[in-house]
């Protein structure tokens, strides 16, 4: 085998463009490990279910962070999937027009929104408004991250459904409007379904939005216009002390987070890829 | 003879009544998505009139952070920004080239699909878990190892001297780097792989290796799209707020070391907004958030008219 120079350089490049994934998988590696390993010892049935306690008592949990977790972003989704999955029907179905392409555009810079500033939004909006922190200012906060997601991924969930289906509704003499519902929604809800599970994953691990509009409490939720405790608030505040059982605590938040996270993730995946495989 | 006529008009009026009222509906959800937009500005915009009103645009150039004698100056942090932001691209983006044309280009078949999907899975991780990581892990193996080299070789630049604790600039650009390279990395290497089939096939035909073809007739096709994709990341790496807050620091002084700690926008925000009490505090975080708004704005708006150029081109071929 002859060993030119050019040959030898395209060796070197595919050794060295593989040796960036490699090297760009490294981190995630560890984090995932690190997480495992110290958050496993954490995790009982009390974390799950138990009150935090004070500093240097043994025992106590998450249980009202993983609660409001839930609270939050369950707010979240009544205000984000409604407005993310209607919007998106329109753009894909009645958007190719000046309006349409304005807003799909808008969309997409929205979802550049610094998940920071979507905090600050929900504390001049809601929280000043109401002049307290609480549970739906939170919501609230999340949402305006939700509601770019959800519609650019079901309007272009939507664009793939085959023309041709659309077609042969319309030749029947159904409606647009049914054709829309029926035929066009349910050919393309599994897309839907998937950005819908998708921005929820993004939302439940985002701390920034929650930091000044949910708040947090160190007791069960008690009302939607109160304070609440979410997990990555909690995880925050454990992490930034300077006492290692509180450390501990926020690996133990962190892995009960990432599972729930990584379950969605990977789920949604998975279903959508045996589906496309069929 | 009348009668199916009558009854025709009749189907056909109700249809487009049902038609109009459901396009309506929709119409209104696509208009909150401009609410959405107009209310996220206007709500920032007038909330930080006072700062506005008080420094005007010494705000900017202001380098004293004081919330004792309320004075605000905004410079420390737009510094921290922009520093901690382009030391993430510097090493953010021949990573994320590599990888693009890697799993584009040169990757066996199978292995393409698994591993973008385990590149883009570090995107799923929460960034508050990225910080903690960060804290107990990353910041302690800076100080150890990247350190002691760079000090001792590079250590005649201002920007590797002085003494390093754990948080810092340096650690705050590594993390950032770690956080754009799933988005960077998968943009370009969605615009690469829109390059035309008969672009490689002219490169190959002509002899040229996998590389050659990559380098000669798929790289300079993909240029912008890619220059839109790094834009993306320097996007996000501006907005990112807690991942950079647990492991920069929280310094208002501006360092030419990247040793020292340091603070961003982002991250100024959520280390004082919900202790901030005077109310000219409060506004001039604000102001910090409407400008890190505005930014991030223009900044996907350039990259989305990058990218889209070329995607847009490409997908109407396809259809």
């Amino acid at each position: 085998m002859k060993w030119n120079k050019r040959k030898m350089i395209d060796r070197i490049m595919s050794f060295l463009t593989a040796a960036c994934v490699v090297i760009a998988i490294i981190p995630l590696l560890s984090i995932l490990y690190t997480v495992i390993i110290n958050g496993l010892p954490a995790i009982d049935l009390d974390f799950i279910t138990q009150l935090p306690k004070p500093v240097g008592e043994p025992g106590g949990g998450l249980g009202n962070a993983i609660q409001g977790t839930f609270i939050v972003v369950g707010i979240a989704s009544l205000i984000g999937l409604p407005i993310g999955i209607l919007s998106g029907v329109y753009l894909s179905e009645y958007g190719e027009n000046r309006f349409g392409r304005f807003v799909s555009f808008m969309a997409d810079v929205l979802t550049g929104t610094p998940s920071v500033v979507a905090g600050m939004f929900g504390y001049t909006f809601i929280v000043l408004y109401f002049k307290s922190f609480s549970a739906i200012a939170g919501g609230v906060a999340l949402s305006v991250l939700m509601i770019p997601i959800v519609t650019r991924t079901t309007e272009e969930s939507l664009k793939l459904v085959p023309g041709s289906i659309k077609e042969a509704s319309l030749a029947l003499g159904i409606p647009k409007w049914k054709t829309t519902l029926y035929i066009v929604i349910s050919t393309g809800r599994s897309g839907i379904i998937t950005g819908a599970l998708l921005a929820i994953a993004r939302i439940s691990g985002e701390t920034a939005p929650l930091l000044f509009t949910s708040f947090g409490n160190m007791f069960w939720a008690n009302g939607l216009d109160q304070p609440i405790s979410t997990m990555p608030v909690q995880i925050y505040t454990y992490a930034i002390t300077p006492f290692p059982d509180w450390h501990a605590k926020a690996w133990g938040g962190a892995l009960v987070l990432i599972i729930l996270i990584l379950v969605l993730n990977i789920g949604v995946r998975f279903v959508t890829r045996r589906k496309y495989g069929m | 003879m009348d009668r199916p006529k009558l009854s025709f008009f009749r189907i056909s009026r109700s249809k487009f009544s049902g038609d109009l009222i459901f396009e309506a509906v929709v119409g209104f959800f696509a208009l909150c998505i401009l609410i959405l937009a107009f209310l996220l500005f206007r709500e920032l915009f007038v909330e930080s009139g006072l700062s506005r009103n008080t420094f005007g645009l010494g705000f900017l150039t202001g380098s004293t952070w004081d919330p004792v004698k309320e004075v605000f100056g905004a410079l420390p942090f737009i510094f921290g920004t922009l520093v901690s932001s382009f030391l993430a691209l510097l090493i953010a983006v021949p990573f994320s080239l590599g990888i693009a044309i890697y799993l584009s280009e040169l990757a066996p078949d199978r292995l393409r699909t698994p591993l973008s999907f385990i590149i883009e899975l570090l995107a799923a991780i929460p960034s508050v878990i990225i910080g903690l990581w960060g804290i107990f892990i990353l910041a302690p193996f800076i100080h150890d190892y990247l350190v002691p080299p760079l000090s001792t070789y590079l250590g005649f630049l201002p920007l590797f001297q002085g003494p390093m604790y754990g948080p810092s600039m340096l650690t705050g650009g590594v993390i950032l780097a770690f956080m754009i390279i799933p988005i960077t990395s998968s943009v370009s290497r969605e615009v690469i792989m829109t390059v035309p089939t008969h672009q490689r096939e002219g490169a190959l035909a002509l002899g040229a290796t996998g590389w050659e073809t990559t380098w000669i007739a798929v790289l300079p096709y993909a240029r912008s799209g890619i220059f839109g994709a790094v834009i993306l990341g320097f996007g996000r790496a501006i907005g990112e707020t807690m991942a950079v807050t647990m492991v920069i620091g929280n310094s208002q002084k501006i360092s030419e070391s990247l040793f020292s700690p340091s603070n961003t926008m982002a991250s100024v925000i959520a280390n004082q907004f919900s202790e901030a009490t005077s109310s000219l505090h409060v506004s001039s975080l604000i102001e910090i958030g409407f400008l890190l708004l505005v930014i991030s704005i223009i900044i996907n708006i350039a990259a989305r008219i990058l990218v889209w150029k070329l995607l847009r081109v490409e997908g109407g071929g396809r259809a």
